[in-house]
């Protein structure tokens, strides 16, 4: 079947089989590879994108599902050389270590800011629960994404 | 590398639309709704359907109302919508705690209200909490709809009425004044399925309970609900006592198995402390002393 998604802005159109997976369809198809593929029983959270608005796992979403959707990957935080803050606070504050949880890490609170834009460390645990990392102890990805939200109006270089 | 094996993908335009995908394409059709238990079960071959039909654009599924005394829910509610819904919360504060525990909040945007009750998981919390509500199903066909109870709604586990060619679109739960509800979880982290939960719904006439609605998930009870349990309470004094002794009852009734989630009689005390907990707490809500 034919799909069109709309990803970070540009439209692609593709032949895929129905039953390929959205995280398959964004590296293998569109060599977006920013999209890790975890556990693949949406557990994990390594495979998080936006459909549309909304953080989904897309080991467990088909691409023809997002068939005339947008969809938003962790290639589509930077503008235009910038760093979005939450990027800049994951590096600023030590918040990945091996690094395969993170895009879908700052794209949960990158949505998580647009909705809250000053979250408790609570909150911030809370709206992450679906995701795991093996390595920081989580310690430090609450603290990159309250560095984001407090640097957020900040003019960035 | 988990891949479900080749099918076939239709997209409905509309629930006319899906019901005569469901006709033509036949009993090997699948709806998929958020798809967050078909997409893993057919990763595992555990479920093979020949066709998926592709609800997710019908936004006529998508809804939260109160309609003559009746808080409606469209079958395509996305958990996080019924979570985030402050008319369901206020009526039933049960939906909004079972929710907060349903799986975790990414898995909650995509699944959906509708497709948990299809999916029939005897841990899932849902099922319990509309059992718990006296809740009602309207199944549709290309003829009309037919309006099932939750209680006669699941035959067994992974199984409902609804037959080839059927589709879940509504549920309902009638609004009654005097009501106060709760759901109480024990699982063994975040975002698990339980392993053992319970449900309370009650309505208060004075200090007395008029009516109990007591659901279970995960230890056996049959159609997710605490039969005798309910009938002891009915008329019975809303006190500890009534709660400790419906919360004795409903572990009596019910059959949980062992298995890597706890040992039987765990579970079986689970059902009895849960109940009597959610009882409390539905209480307490029904006296508006907000728990």
């Amino acid at each position: 079947m034919q799909i069109t998604v709309t990803v970070n802005g540009s439209d692609y159109t593709r032949e895929v089989e129905a039953r390929l997976l959205l995280i398959h369809f964004l590296r293998d198809e569109l060599r977006l590879t920013g999209s890790h593929w975890g556990c693949d029983t949406s557990n994990c959270g390594a495979c998080v994108v936006w459909l549309d608005d909304t953080p989904v796992k897309s080991c467990t979403v088909l691409a023809a599902m997002a068939d005339g959707h947008r969809v938003f990957t962790v290639e589509g935080l930077e503008r235009d050389g910038t760093l979005d803050p939450v990027q800049q606070g994951f590096a600023e504050c030590h918040g990945l270590q091996c690094g395969f949880c993170t895009p879908g890490m700052m794209l949960t609170s990158r949505w998580l800011l647009n909705h809250n834009p000053h979250p408790s460390a609570t909150q911030i645990r809370e709206a992450l629960s679906g995701q795991i990392c093996r390595c920081t102890g989580y310690e430090n990805i609450v603290r990159s994404v309250l560095w984001a939200a407090k640097h957020a109006e900040e003019p960035t270089s | 590398m988990q891949v479900p094996a080749y099918v076939e993908y239709e997209k409905a335009t509309s629930v006319g639309h899906a019901l005569a995908l469901l006709a033509r394409f036949g009993p090997e059709a699948r709806i998929l709704a958020g798809g967050h238990s078909l997409i893993p079960m057919m990763k595992l071959r555990l479920a093979q359907p020949e066709t998926l039909i592709d609800i997710n654009g019908l936004s006529e599924l998508s809804y939260i109302t109160v309609t003559d005394g009746e808080l409606r829910i469209g079958a395509l509610t996305r958990h996080a919508q019924l979570l985030d819904s402050p008319v369901a919360g206020a009526h039933f504060a049960i939906l909004h705690d079972a929710e907060r525990v349903i799986a975790d909040p990414i898995v909650r945007n995509w699944g959906t209200v509708g497709g948990s009750l299809c999916q029939a998981d005897p841990s899932e919390d849902l099922s319990a909490a509309f059992a718990a509500l006296k809740a009602s199903m309207i199944v549709q066909d290309p003829d009309g709809s037919r309006t099932v109870p939750a209680r006669e709604f699941h035959t067994g586990p992974y199984e409902t009425v609804v037959a080839p060619g059927e589709l879940l679109t509504e549920i309902r739960i009638a609004i009654r004044p005097g009501g106060g509800s709760a759901y109480e979880k024990v699982g063994r982290r975040v975002g698990d399925w339980p392993v053992g939960a319970a449900g309370a719904a009650i309505r208060l006439a004075g200090d007395t309970i008029a009516e109990a609605g007591i659901g279970l998930t995960a230890v056996g009870a049959q159609h997710f609900a605490a039969a005798e349990a309910e009938e002891f309470l009915r008329g019975a004094p809303a006190t500890e006592a009534s709660f400790a002794r419906a919360g004795e009852i409903a572990a009596k009734h019910c059959r949980p198995s062992s298995d890597q989630r706890g040992p039987a009689d765990y579970k079986r005390h689970l059902a009895k402390e849960l109940t009597t907990r959610a009882l409390r707490r539905a209480l307490l809500r029904a006296r508006h002393q907000d728990a």
